[in-house]
């Protein structure tokens, strides 16, 4: 029909009615509905598809998109950094400026962590295991002034930042994290470390951690000065209902 | 070889012309680069193996928004005459082809240039491209798209690319079992007798003898 009305189809007419065009078209507006309820859908599929597919012992329908990562960067690029050249700055409202290396973070006391990731677009990974340093042992290192209120991270791919209340930032389940199900953190899921904040949407867990400044309130990060909320509960922000992770 | 010296000898026919086939290989090389660097962006075993993750990405969006070029501009020139008449054929559904999918009642089907698996194969690839290009340019471009259409572009994005998997699949594997039809799509021409014993009535189209001519000496007793 569209091509017709262009002029580009001509008239001719071969026999036969224009299912083909209605499939066309069916189709079309198919993708169009799925934009439009994809979130509801996806958010089905995770809560009540997921589990099954853990338990799969073909392996095959782990190929169907359902808990798995995506890996969104807002630069395009992503940023590539051994371990031997990582460092983590600990500055702002702190007794004594940090800079971390990565083998000081690994020197420092562990935490594991086995939680569900749950991304603020809709996918939901079930059971990732983490590993890292809790925030809070890295704070404590530093020293946080009495007049810190908040702490804020940025990224080295030089565009995203993020930021906690104190409070939030000196939870148990917030961790500078280095390993993932057992791996050494890839560059793609933020290596070599980076945040994870274990009750919020993964736009809080930010990945490729440069540097962390104490200070007196919170600054917004990259998405929240688009929109998203500061606190980034699983749940209860954003519009949400997700289970919590 | 009876039928053979029976029959006259007739000239292959051409089924595509240079427009049709160039359009075909380019979008189908095309498709074959974003399912390859798509499957290297989103499997995970893929994509540690391949890594790359920026290049497969450029790779990945240039050839996206590339995707529709060849079709266009195969489409819209005097040179498009046959490409715009088969888009004609292909989008119309004659009773045979409804008969077709009957499999008691596929024998007896005389066929135009197309059999119902191509036209659904060319209406689905074709919407699924433009649904994945609109999709993709709104995971590309988040900014430009509230969360709520990411999130819902995200899940039309990769359930049609698993969709558009399958039905590629099926297409690479039939056109294989088929080497005469695979030769129309790779040098242009198919032999008459193809065109006469598959294509009935495209035959008749084409040649404007009757393709079951021969039917009773060949079903003689």
């Amino acid at each position: 029909m569209l091509l017709r009305s262009l002029g580009v189809v001509e008239e001719r007419a071969f026999e036969g009615t224009a299912v083909g065009r209605r499939v066309f078209l069916g189709i079309l507006g198919l993708g169009a509905v799925g934009v439009v309820t994809g979130a509801a859908v996806q958010g089905w599929l995770e809560r009540n598809v997921a589990p099954i597919i853990g338990h799969d012992p073909t392996g095959l329908l782990a190929l169907l998109p359902i808990g798995r990562f995506r890996i969104y960067t807002v630069t395009g690029g992503l940023p590539e950094r051994s371990p031997d050249d990582y460092r983590l700055r600990v500055h702002g409202l702190v007794e004594r400026e940090l800079d971390l290396s990565f083998d000081d973070l690994l020197a420092m006391p562990s935490t594991e962590l086995v939680r569900d990731f749950q991304c603020v677009t809709g996918w939901r990974v079930p059971k990732v295991g983490w590993k890292g340093v809790r925030l809070r042992d890295v704070l404590d290192r530093a020293g946080v002034h009495d007049d810190g209120g908040a702490v804020r991270f940025v990224s080295f791919d030089g565009a995203y930042s993020e930021s906690l209340t104190l409070q939030q930032a000196r939870r148990d389940d917030v961790l500078v994290a280095y390993e993932l199900e057992g791996e050494a953190l890839s560059s793609a899921h933020g290596g070599p470390a980076r945040l994870y904040v274990a009750p919020m949407y993964g736009y809080k867990s930010l990945k490729w951690l440069r540097s962390i400044e104490v200070t007196r309130r919170v600054v917004p990060g990259y998405w929240e000065r688009r929109g998203y909320d500061v606190d980034g509960w699983v749940g209860r922000s954003n519009g949400r209902d997700d289970e919590a992770t | 070889m009876t039928t053979a010296a029976i029959r006259p000898p007739e000239p292959d026919l051409e089924r595509f012309d240079r427009v049709e086939r160039a359009v075909h290989w380019t979008t189908a090389a095309l498709f074959g680069v974003l399912m390859l660097t798509g499957a290297a962006l989103y499997m995970g075993p893929i994509s540690t193996l391949v890594g790359r993750r920026d290049l497969m990405r450029t790779v990945h969006v240039v050839a996206g928004l590339t995707l529709p070029l060849p079709f266009i501009v195969g489409l819209v020139g005097k040179w498009g005459v046959r490409l715009r008449r088969d888009l004609s054929r292909l989008s119309r559904w004659t009773h045979d082809d409804r008969s077709w999918w009957r499999r008691g009642r596929r024998a007896s089907a005389r066929l135009g240039k197309f059999n119902p698996g191509q036209k659904l194969n060319t209406m689905f690839l074709g919407a699924a491209a433009i649904v994945m290009l609109g999709s993709g340019v709104m995971l590309k471009w988040f900014s430009i798209v509230p969360l709520d259409w990411r999130v819902g572009a995200t899940f039309v994005h990769d359930w049609f690319a698993l969709g558009i998997w399958v039905a590629v699949a099926v297409h690479i594997f039939l056109a294989t079992n088929d080497s005469i039809a695979l030769h129309g799509m790779r040098h242009g021409t198919v032999t008459a007798k193809w065109a006469r014993t598959k294509r009935p009535r495209w035959y008749e189209e084409e040649t404007g003898r009757p393709a079951d001519r021969f039917k009773q000496s060949t079903a003689g007793p």
